[in-house]
């Protein structure tokens, strides 16, 4: 990838400070306004260790999924704000970046055991709902791609399954809460919309209570004793000797050893 | 035949007993309501404010919701969501610059001029399958029912967006006709409910109440003829402290849509007559149009 030309003058320097580093390859990018010459295809939470900072929050699972590292940032020539997660998105030439990992909105106190599926429910817990205006800024700021205005009108409709599913792979960063012109708290919604739907909606999974109850009658007791009792060698054998299930395997494949199932 | 729809946030939680019946009656008249998929809020009411342009987004997305999935034309049932979308949309044919604005300001939709027809369900009915057809797919006629239609603000006003002649409307009595009812004529039938003023000033429900459904019975009426879930909610809970503070009868409140469905022999289950207030449960029983 070539080297812009705004960016040789720098890069030229930085390779008289790093005695022999190739000329190639260092971008500069702006962490908070300040400006920091990064190697490219670094992610932005690489790239702003590599300027030196360093995270004691704001970075968690480093794999796009604890919704920690809520990243914004802008580009030349392009008045929107853009949204990443900064341990998966690769830096830019001149992109300004700030992250907001932790962005405040209350949220509401409830005994989970005493909510019903009704709509009113997230209505009580939650009037800001009603405060949207469908500016759909929060649907722009989501990092994750999910339609966020689509499930606050699923919850105005009462649609509390409809919008859990929609919001299904919220990660709670935050950033549509940061955007929201009505002041709503969308991540904290659909946490409780998911909640609702996964204890009072969605259908029981019948085998579950089935395979739990053999558990709690002690199925596995005999098992778990017999290992309890072995010693780190035979524990190291019985790894290496364990079955596994094929790469290739189908659908249908089951081990050798029913004993467990 | 198949027409987009619109439903509105209330027809999905405490107004189902306006929508339903509705899906329902179309369907045996030969029409499918087809929700618009990825509707939103329609604002609820119209921003009066001339610069306020963000709380005309809510109601635009939807008319660019309609055309995007290849309709020309929506129906509503709502008085309240009509009112709110059909402004709105006369403010994207009419206005260029403000059109422009929020065209630039949702960047992520297409474009959109006004090009969506905003229609009431009363407007299909009167319009498209007309007083004569409907009176003749009529299977049990509410004869003898005596019924006030009340209109309220949203369906008539502003002029520019009214479904019928904003002083002396006719079409709900015209409805009621063709069901084989007998429509009750009352000097309060276009006048507010209270609206949303009642929110703030809970105290004034009575008084609305007290006016319309007081004029309603000394002229004779059995029952009352909502198309709006916020005339229903006004009125209903304003004859509720009126029956128990003032001893005032009290008469059922009907949407349009659950006579229709009524006067068709649909299901009544579909018309979720346990949701009204007024009890027409026990009404219609008496007049033999419920088992």
């Amino acid at each position: 990838m070539s080297v812009t030309k705004r960016n040789e003058e720098p890069a030229k320097k930085a390779v008289k400070e790093s005695a022999g580093a190739p000329p190639v390859g260092l971008i500069p990018i702006y962490v908070m306004g300040k400006r920091y010459e990064v190697p490219e295809g670094l992610t932005l939470m690489k790239a702003m260790e590599h300027a030196g900072y360093k995270f004691i929050r704001g970075c968690g699972c480093r794999g796009g999924t604890c919704g920690a590292c809520g990243t914004v940032y802008r580009k030349p020539g392009d008045y929107r704000l853009q949204v990443a997660l900064a341990c998966q998105k690769t830096v830019e030439p001149d992109m300004h970046i700030s992250q907001i990992p932790f962005f405040p909105a209350n949220r509401a106190v409830f005994e989970f055991d005493r909510l019903t599926a009704a709509p009113e429910e997230v209505f009580k817990l939650y009037p800001e709902l009603f405060r949207c205006v469908a500016c759909n800024a929060c649907t722009k700021a989501c990092p994750q791609g999910i339609e966020v205005m689509d499930a606050v009108s699923a919850l105005k409709q009462g649609n509390i399954a409809g919008a859990a599913e929609i919001a299904f792979e919220c990660i709670q960063c935050g950033l549509c809460t940061s955007r929201c012109f009505g002041e709503l708290m969308q991540y904290h919604m659909f946490q409780l919309a998911r909640r609702i739907y996964g204890a009072r909606i969605a259908p029981r999974a019948e085998h579950l209570a089935g395979m739990t109850e053999a558990i709690a009658d002690g199925r596995y007791e005999e098992f778990l004793d017999r290992l309890q009792g072995m010693s780190e060698d035979e524990l190291k054998e019985l790894y290496r000797e364990r079955e596994i299930e094929p790469v290739t395997a189908g659908e249908d494949w089951t081990p050798e050893d029913k004993a467990y199932l | 035949m198949q027409l987009a729809y619109y439903p509105g946030c209330t027809l999905k939680t405490k107004a189902r007993n306006l929508e339903e019946p509705a899906v329902a009656s179309l369907e045996a008249l030969g029409f499918r309501l087809e929700e618009i998929d990825r509707w939103n809020c329609c604002g609820a009411v119209y921003s009066l404010a001339d610069d306020d342009l963000i709380h005309q987004v809510a109601p635009v997305r939807n008319l660019i919701r309609v055309k995007e999935q290849g309709n020309d034309r929506v129906v509503i049932l709502c008085s309240f969501c009509l009112n709110a979308l059909k402004r709105a949309n006369l403010l994207m044919k009419g206005d260029v610059e403000k059109r422009d604005t929020l065209n630039r300001f949702m960047d992520e939709e297409p474009d959109y001029g006004g090009e969506v027809k905003v229609l009431h369900l009363l407007e299909v009915l009167r319009d498209e399958i007309g007083w004569e057809n409907l009176a003749a797919k009529v299977g049990q006629p509410l004869r003898g029912l005596k019924l006030a239609p009340y209109y309220g603000c949203t369906l008539l006003r502003p002029r520019e967006v009214a479904i019928d002649d904003v002083e002396n409307p006719t079409v709900l009595q015209e409805f009621l006709g063709a069901l084989g009812a007998t429509p009750v004529f009352f000097p309060e039938s276009t006048r507010c409910c209270g609206s949303y003023q009642v929110v703030s000033n809970p105290g004034d429900i009575p008084g609305y109440a007290r006016d319309i459904l007081g004029s309603a019975v000394m002229n004779g009426a059995e029952g009352l003829v909502l198309t709006c879930p916020l005339c229903d909610y006004d009125l209903g809970k304003g004859q509720d402290e009126l029956v128990k503070k003032e001893g005032f009868k009290g008469i059922p409140l009907f949407y349009f849509t659950q006579l229709l469905a009524l006067a068709l022999g649909l299901n009544p289950g579909v018309a979720h007559f346990e949701l009204n207030y007024g009890s027409p449960e026990a009404f219609l029983r008496e007049r033999g149009l419920l088992s």
